[in-house]
């Protein structure tokens, strides 16, 4: 008997189904997976179950996760770029208690990586999945208050409202004005939600190895980005969608200058500096530059 | 005879507010003096309504209030469903196809690229919180063009022949007087050159020198675009200035139609003579 399998009976033992959902939960949400990929960017409703977190927590990322994992995983979990986040700590200790599945930090181990606001700057491969955590699904949710007319828009195809709304943020501010969640279309037809992550990220989503899948547990409703399949964010001609800009800087810590930075600023002294967003990358883009003699 | 396809041709469209019964249509019309139903309470909005408009034509529906020709106006450009009849539009599927059959999203192409609809109250068809620039632009960025420059170059030329101030391109509607909302809700709906326009009752709750400039605006957009357009009004005045045929409905039915000019002089039914006494 393997150490994983002990860990599965052990689970069992202490009164939890394998993953902590039941087989019909998971059901629900592996048949609503499937539409969702079939159907790249639409947002399917499924039946959103309780969980020993709360709801906005990442409920839908973690019924995805539990719905998905086998005993042969291996885990990641990140919130906002770290491994070491509170709600990514608990999350994936939650998810290696009720599975006994192994985790790791290190994004090319992982198979499943659960999410909140970033892509991981490691390229991902098709043997891997991306589970988003999403706060709001709905890209519609600024420019319509109605929840049934947004269905019948996205039903229509009926992009209207969001495109003025981009067209206004020019007029008003000489450019797109979203800085995290910005709209894209997937296979040319569906507007979506990319979840908060940043600009930067969003090119990584675009004809992709990886499959994504984006789970909104308050909201109830799970969609997909399956792999090569086109991801366009929405811009004009002339003012053509761009990533963050850091003018050159580089993170203090790995000196790396081709991730997203977070700014921070010194108590004493006042002065900005930054730091990858990503830890993982960080850390190996660090232990790559010891090795090769350079400094960070 | 004429033989030239319509433009625009409307086949017995019926429109019934209400669970409906076999003897709705029946038993209401100008016959009935009513379009309710007295035996389901049903309310019959139109019924058999047919007609034909030519390119470049200004076709006119006048009736006086509740007799239906919003009803006709709305149900053609999809914000209302028929409960029965069938259109066909030169431009759609070269007339072959059906608007009223096809699916919400050939719907939408049609609202958006093949029809422009003027309403009675700016507010239903403007964003009133956003700038008039991004109002037209809507249009425009519906049939695809994504070039910032070009969109915001087209309101400003559009504004200009609709006499609106271009220094107010960035103010939302709200700001603006009745009859300047007016011809920004023109202005929106001509942007992407649909083959036909819809006005529904435009000059109402306008005062008469705003009311004829927006006429002369609508005479001149005619005669430089050579656009069609249905103009829906229960003012014979504003009808006799636009249109050059006439329909005159009643209690949800077409009772005459014609030359405007046949109608206005020689009107053959009693209700469009009551009509035009009365006006006169």
């Amino acid at each position: 008997m393997s150490v994983r399998e002990l860990a599965r009976d052990a689970a069992s033992a202490r009164g939890y189904n394998f993953a902590y959902l039941d087989e019909h939960s998971k059901r629900e949400v592996r048949r609503r997976l499937l539409k969702a990929v079939a159907i790249p960017g639409h947002q399917v409703p499924f039946a959103s179950r309780e969980l020993p977190i709360a709801r906005g927590w990442g409920t839908g990322g973690l019924q995805i996760t539990l719905a998905l994992i086998g005993p042969d995983d291996v885990l990641k979990v990140i919130d906002q770029g770290s491994d070491d986040s509170v709600n990514a700590v608990n999350l994936r200790a939650l998810i290696a208690r009720t599975t006994g599945v192994w985790t790791t930090s290190d994004a090319r181990d992982a198979t499943i990586i659960q999410t909140r606001h970033r892509v991981p700057e490691t390229p991902m491969t098709a043997a891997q999945m991306l589970v988003l955590q999403v706060p709001d699904p709905e890209p519609l949710r600024h420019v319509e208050s109605g929840e049934t007319r947004r269905r019948r828009m996205h039903a229509e195809g009926d992009y209207s409202a969001i495109w003025v709304h981009l067209f206004e943020d020019v007029v008003r501010w000489g450019e797109v004005t979203a800085a995290s969640g910005y709209p894209v279309r997937v296979h040319g037809r569906y507007v979506m939600d990319p979840t908060p992550i940043p600009r930067w990220d969003v090119p990584k989503l675009d004809r992709a190895e990886t499959l994504y899948l984006f789970g909104a547990g308050r909201e109830k409703r799970l969609y997909a980005v399956p792999p090569h399949t086109a991801v366009e964010p929405l811009e004009f001609d002339d003012l053509p969608f761009a990533v963050e800009d850091f003018g050159g800087a580089r993170c203090r810590r790995c000196g790396s200058a081709r991730s997203f930075l977070n700014a921070s600023y010194d108590h004493e002294t006042g002065e900005r500096s930054y730091v990858c967003s990503d830890t993982d990358y960080c850390e190996r883009c660090a232990a790559t530059a010891l090795l090769s003699g350079e400094a960070p | 005879m004429d033989t030239v396809p319509a433009l625009l041709r409307i086949d017995a469209l019926t429109k019934i507010h209400g669970a409906g019964c076999d003897a709705c249509v029946a038993l209401t019309g100008p016959q009935a003096g009513a379009n309710v139903c007295p035996r389901c309470g049903s309310v019959v909005a139109c019924a058999d309504v047919s007609l034909e408009v030519q390119a470049g034509e200004i076709f006119g529906i006048v009736g006086e209030s509740g007799s239906g020709k919003t009803t006709v106006l709305r149900c053609l450009y999809g914000d209302e469903a028929p409960t029965s009849g069938r259109a066909y539009l030169a431009p759609f599927d070269e007339g072959r196809a059906d608007l009223f059959a096809a699916s919400p999203q050939r719907r939408y192409y049609i609202r958006t690229h093949l029809l422009g609809m003027v309403y009675q109250s700016p507010a239903l068809g403007l964003r009133m919180d956003f700038s008039s620039g991004a109002n037209i632009a809507e249009r425009l960025l519906v049939v695809g063009d994504r070039h910032f420059g070009r969109i915001r170059g087209r309101a400003r030329a559009l504004l200009e022949r609709t006499e609106v101030p271009f220094a107010r391109i960035d103010e939302p509607p709200r700001r603006f007087s009745g009859g300047m909302q007016q011809r920004v809700q023109i202005a929106k709906a001509l942007a992407n050159d649909p083959p036909v326009l819809l006005f529904d009752e435009v000059t109402t709750g306008l005062d008469v020198s705003v009311q004829a400039r927006v006429l002369d605006l609508i005479r001149e957009l005619r005669r430089r675009l050579r656009v069609a357009m249905i103009v829906v009004s229960h003012d014979l005045g504003v009808i006799r200035l636009l249109a050059q045929r006439t329909a005159v409905m009643k209690d949800g039915r077409i009772v005459e139609v014609g030359l405007t000019d046949q109608i206005l002089e020689d009107p053959q039914r009693p209700y469009t003579q009551l009509l035009v006494s009365a006006q006169l």
